[in-house]
């Protein structure tokens, strides 16, 4: 079994032996039902698709990715097993990968059973399953970004609640920067095209372009080139706590 | 084998370990000891491929931790400062997972399984978190985690911390039996454990390298070595007599239970001239040693001296 594949085994039963995955997994579970049906009006726009479901994962992930990505590495530098780790025979990017992908499945799980909501769906009427998937996909995507701008930044400190917060406030960044209220808000203070670029920094443009069902390279390439990324800086903050 | 060269680390303006070469063997147990703070730790983190160096390197078995980490660490076994391990893992899921890390073929895997497991008494704590083990279970754990993949050289630091005397006796017992043709290199500031276990020993504190020899060539720095003690009714007229012989060179008296300590001028033997001179006197003596030398004595001596300056200045 290769390093990563092992980090990664060790990684998914710790979520699973301490209460943190079944918190995760019934939260986000009753949110998504919930925001979706009352908050989401999910039967009085009388139509067959789950944008009511997905427009709330990013702020559900807002909460719920942090608190999975916290533990990554402040919890192994806190209790010291991070020596231990990192003096078997295997590369930063490894462990960081291993970690990285056990989250990543979690959230998969996690995502997987929102299934009775896709089979209600199919039951009322018939939509697009193609969009679904799409919408399932760039949920996933999401996920993982934020995922990966956690592992970064639970690398950064011994601190669960220091990562928690400095991750969420993250993301809640990248999420809002595309929003035409933050864009109008700048607008006049910084040059256009600058205003511009920012604005395809934007998760939140990305995720919907996806979740529409317009499967455009570019948006997927945006939170591939994320994760990588945000999981490279986080390689390199381990690396220069080695030699700082 | 382990081979320092240089061996630097520097925090800031302080530096932790300073300029540090050493060399173990196979077959040697090199005992690492200095007071707390003294760069031990520190020093073994580089080793052991967790901490950069600032400067300087370190090789196990040939291989630079700098420039192949990965084949050094494959020939390490390692017992960080502590014994972390997964505190949520069983003994079993650990120690499987640290097979796993290590990369042993499944045959071979379940062989080094058994063996550790009966090596350091697991048996009955195997499906335990480790959580809820005693100190000592879980350095026997943090133990076998070292030598399951049955490493050519061992770094232990601090191996016996918080284990009872019996449990002690047994992890001593192990790393003697593994010592016979591995490198280990085991930190402590048990004096004991240098008797019990090393062949040589290299002091530092500050940092630096301030002794590199064999127990018994510290123990002969002593001001004890060669010294002859015993206790004696009538130690007044004995301690009279015994100043004017010779090859004496001070003589001091316990005060709380009188016992007589004779040392010697250097070079001299005085074991013999004071027995003579005790049948002589015709006083009773129930029994009379002689002193090889106290290692608790020459490691204050050693390292109580001031912190170097230059270490002291932040030298760049």
């Amino acid at each position: 079994m290769s390093p990563i594949a092992a980090v990664m085994r060790r990684e998914l039963r710790s979520l699973f032996v301490t209460p943190v995955a079944y918190v995760f997994l019934v939260i986000f579970l009753v949110l998504a039902g919930l925001l979706t049906f009352y908050a989401g009006d999910f039967y009085e726009r009388g139509q067959a698709d789950l944008q009511p479901f997905f427009e709330w994962h990013p702020w559900l992930y807002l909460i719920l990715v942090p608190a999975v990505s916290m533990r990554m590495w402040a919890e192994e530098s806190k209790g010291g097993t991070q020596e231990l780790l990192l003096s078997l025979p295997l590369r930063l990017s490894e462990a960081m990968l291993g970690k990285f992908l056990a989250a990543w499945l979690f959230v998969g799980i996690a995502l997987l059973l929102t299934f009775p909501i896709w089979i209600t769906v199919n039951y009322l009427g018939s939509p697009d399953n193609g969009v679904i998937l799409a919408g399932y996909l760039g949920s996933w995507l999401m996920a993982g970004s934020f995922l990966a701008i956690g592992a970064c930044l639970s690398a950064l400190t011994q601190s669960q609640v220091v990562a928690f917060i400095l991750t969420a406030v993250v993301c809640v960044l990248l999420l809002l920067v595309g929003q035409p209220a933050v864009l109008d808000f700048v607008q006049d203070a910084l040059p256009r095209r600058f205003v511009n670029a920012v604005a395809h920094f934007s998760m939140l443009r990305h995720f919907e372009a996806i979740e529409r069902g317009v499967l455009d390279v570019r948006d997927l390439l945006y939170f591939f080139f994320s994760i990588i990324a945000w999981l490279l800086a986080g390689v390199l903050v381990l690396d220069l706590k080695r030699t700082r | 084998m382990i081979e320092t060269e240089q061996l630097s680390r520097r925090y800031g303006s302080l530096t932790a370990v300073d300029a540090l070469t050493i060399r173990a063997e196979p077959g040697q147990v090199l005992g690492l000891l200095g007071p707390n703070g003294a760069g031990k730790s520190t020093a073994i983190r580089m080793i052991a491929g967790f901490l950069a160096p600032t400067s300087g390197t370190a090789r196990v078995c040939g291989h630079d931790v700098r420039r192949q980490p990965l084949q050094a660490k494959r020939a390490l076994g390692y017992l960080p400062e502590g014994a972390p391990s997964y505190g949520e893992m069983t003994v079993r899921e650990f120690l499987v997972f640290i097979i796993r890390m290590r990369g042993l073929k499944a045959d071979v895997g379940y062989r080094r399984f058994d063996e550790v497991v009966g090596q350091l008494q697991l048996e009955d704590v195997l499906d335990q978190t480790i959580d809820t083990l005693s100190k000592g279970l879980r350095r026997r754990v943090g133990l076998s985690q070292a030598i399951v993949h049955n490493p050519p050289v061992l770094i232990l630091d601090e191996p016996t911390d918080g284990l009872d005397p019996n449990q002690k006796h047994a992890v001593r017992q192990l790393i003697d039996a593994m010592a016979r043709d591995r490198t280990i290199l085991i930190s402590t500031h048990l004096l004991e454990e240098v008797h019990a276990l090393c062949n040589r020993v290299v002091i530092i504190a500050h940092g630096r390298l301030l002794a590199d020899a064999t127990p018994a060539e510290l123990e002969a720095r002593s001001r004890y070595h060669g010294a002859v003690s015993f206790s004696a009714p009538g130690s007044a007229i004995a301690q009279e007599m015994l100043g004017r012989l010779p090859q004496a060179a001070a003589i001091e008296v316990d005060p709380l239970d009188g016992r007589i300590t004779v040392f010697p001028k250097p070079g001299e033997r005085i074991l013999e001239p004071v027995e003579t001179l005790l049948r002589q006197q015709g006083l009773e003596v129930s029994e009379i040693q002689l002193e090889r030398g106290r290692l608790d004595e020459v490691f204050r001596q050693i390292t109580s001296g001031p912190a170097p300056s230059r270490g002291a200045e932040g030298r760049a």
